[in-house]
């Protein structure tokens, strides 16, 4: 199964900045034992736009759809055959990148 | 009620619980097994007093409820092929052997108690998976709407499907952080029948302590080296001893001092001793008792004796000392008070009561074991507001009803 796992940040209580050779440690870990499906992180909130086609002309508008203090920093996909598996690598990724992280099933 | 009802009842009671673990690892769905279970009793009503009680009544079940689910994917497979996946499913293997299917079980409790879901979802699904409890009687155990308790154990069934969570036994290394999971649950509905709240239920549900001490007494016989779960079964056996003892007949919670010890219930109480006593000999072999083997050992000492003045409150506080250390929770600490002001008085125990307040503020018997400190020491003015306090903040009605009745003896 694929899970898709967000990394929740908290503007008024931000992680470490300091994560990122850990990071790539487990990244390769995580390549190495066939979990690896894709991974990034995303720009402050301050750089979206979101689009609004539905009407008859398309709005662009500055910033998040959401304005909330905990926001999306990031997501892993993860290959993983079941919760059990998902939710042990989610627990030691979330020390590594000391941040809450968020498991979805792909449906 | 005929011979046919009786046993359909006993099927219900003994075999629920492994039809439905059956069908859930044969067709790896929880709604499918539950309502084809569901099914199979529904038939054994209609055929059992006509045809006869069958003379392996699981056996019978197992293989109606089989021919159910396997009906049932087909009617939806011709409508949706999603489903034909669950078809190929099928076999006609003979029944598994009696181990597999103890497993089974076992598999059942781990998926319901799963960490992913709530607590009062895991709760909720055991009760219907395992219990075998209708949704109904579930909703009104717990004081909810129906459609509320109906919308939560769908919605915990389809994130069991969707999310992957897996139908097994943890590992060896997961197993001791999972179980400690189940048996809060198994421990949360013991509890909730023991000490029912609302003001329209009963005080005491045995339907629930009944159930909560059958599901314990299954995971005893499938994990019966495991201490803890030897420990909260002799401390729920030993609990529903004193069952019939503890509420009068007006209502009203009748304290462990003044319990008819003569109502206790002898054969709960030999079987609780017997599990007891086994714990403690791993204790001398050197296996640490966890917080219910403590808990067990301090029920055992209360009833192990004829008479309340008989009872050794040195040992009860020792073993009290022993849980602080594994739980330092204000309730414990509450507990261990209680026991103090027999050993050493109520202004030993009033004054480490107080130390709690901060954290206990608002638990109805953190009030109540104030007030009944502060009567014996004779400051009624002040054990009457701390009466009146406990009165406001207790569920239960025969609690309500003592308090009430001790405030206003008060001089």
């Amino acid at each position: 199964m694929r899970y898709l796992v967000s990394v929740i940040d908290d503007k008024d209580d931000p992680g470490s900045t300091d994560r990122g050779p850990a990071i790539s440690a487990f990244n390769k870990r995580l390549m190495a034992e066939g979990h690896w499906v894709f991974a990034g992180g995303l720009a402050d909130t301050d750089a979206a736009t979101v689009v609004d086609s539905r009407g008859e002309q398309a709005v662009f508008s500055d910033g998040p759809f959401l304005e909330s203090k905990e926001y999306l920093a990031g997501v892993w996909v993860w290959e993983a055959p079941d919760l059990d598996v998902a939710l042990a690598l989610a627990a030691e990724a979330s020390e590594i990148c000391d941040r809450k992280l968020e498991v979805r099933p792909f449906l | 009620m005929t011979d046919a009802d009786a046993a359909v009842t006993r099927a219900h009671r003994d075999e629920w619980a492994r039809v439905v673990a059956g069908l859930t690892r044969r067709f790896g769905d929880l709604d499918i097994a539950e309502e084809a279970a569901a099914e199979a009793f529904a038939t054994a009503v209609q055929r059992w007093p006509a045809d006869g009680v069958p003379p392996n009544p699981g056996a019978w079940l197992t293989t109606t409820a089989n021919r159910k689910a396997i009906d049932r994917i087909r009617r939806e497979s011709k409508r949706d092929d999603k489903h034909k996946e669950a078809r190929t499913v099928f076999d006609d293997d003979p029944p598994e052997p009696v181990g597999a299917i103890d497993d089974d079980r076992l598999r059942l409790i781990f998926t319901c108690c799963h960490p992913a879901l709530a607590m009062p979802t895991r709760v909720a699904l055991t009760l219907r998976m395992l219990g075998g409890l209708t949704v109904t009687e579930i909703a009104r155990a717990f004081l909810v709407q129906e459609t509320a308790m109906e919308r939560r154990i769908t919605r915990a069934k389809a994130k069991i499907k969707v999310a992957g969570i897996p139908y097994r036994v943890p590992s060896a290394e997961d197993l001791p952080g999972r179980l400690s999971g189940v048996l809060a649950v198994l421990f949360l509905v013991f509890n909730e029948g023991y000490l029912a709240t609302g003001p329209g239920t009963d005080p005491v549900r045995h339907d629930l302590t009944a159930e909560a001490i059958r599901l314990t007494r299954l995971i005893r016989a499938l994990l019966p080296d495991d201490g803890e779960v030897a420990g909260l079964l002799a401390l729920m056996l030993l609990t529903e001893a004193r069952r019939t003892a503890r509420v009068s007949g007006s209502g009203e919670l009748v304290p462990l001092a003044e319990q008819d010890r003569g109502a206790w219930d002898a054969s709960l109480i030999a079987e609780g001793h017997r599990l007891v006593r086994e714990r403690l000999a791993a204790a001398a072999a050197g296996t640490a008792p966890g917080r219910y083997q403590i808990l067990a050992a301090i029920n055992a000492v209360h009833t192990s004796v004829r008479d309340i003045r008989d009872t050794d409150w040195s040992q009860v506080v020792a073993l009290y000392d022993q849980l602080v250390r594994l739980d330092p929770s204000p309730i414990v600490a509450l507990n261990r008070a209680i026991a103090v002001a027999e050993l050493d008085g109520p202004d030993v125990a009033l004054a480490a009561v107080d130390r709690l307040e901060d954290q206990l503020a608002d638990y109805h018997a953190y009030h109540a074991t104030r007030a009944d400190l502060l009567r014996r020491l004779g400051r009624s003015a002040e054990a009457r507001t701390a009466y009146d306090r406990a009165i406001q903040l207790a569920g239960n009605t025969a609690e309500t009803a003592y308090l009430t009745r001790r405030r206003d003896q008060l001089h």
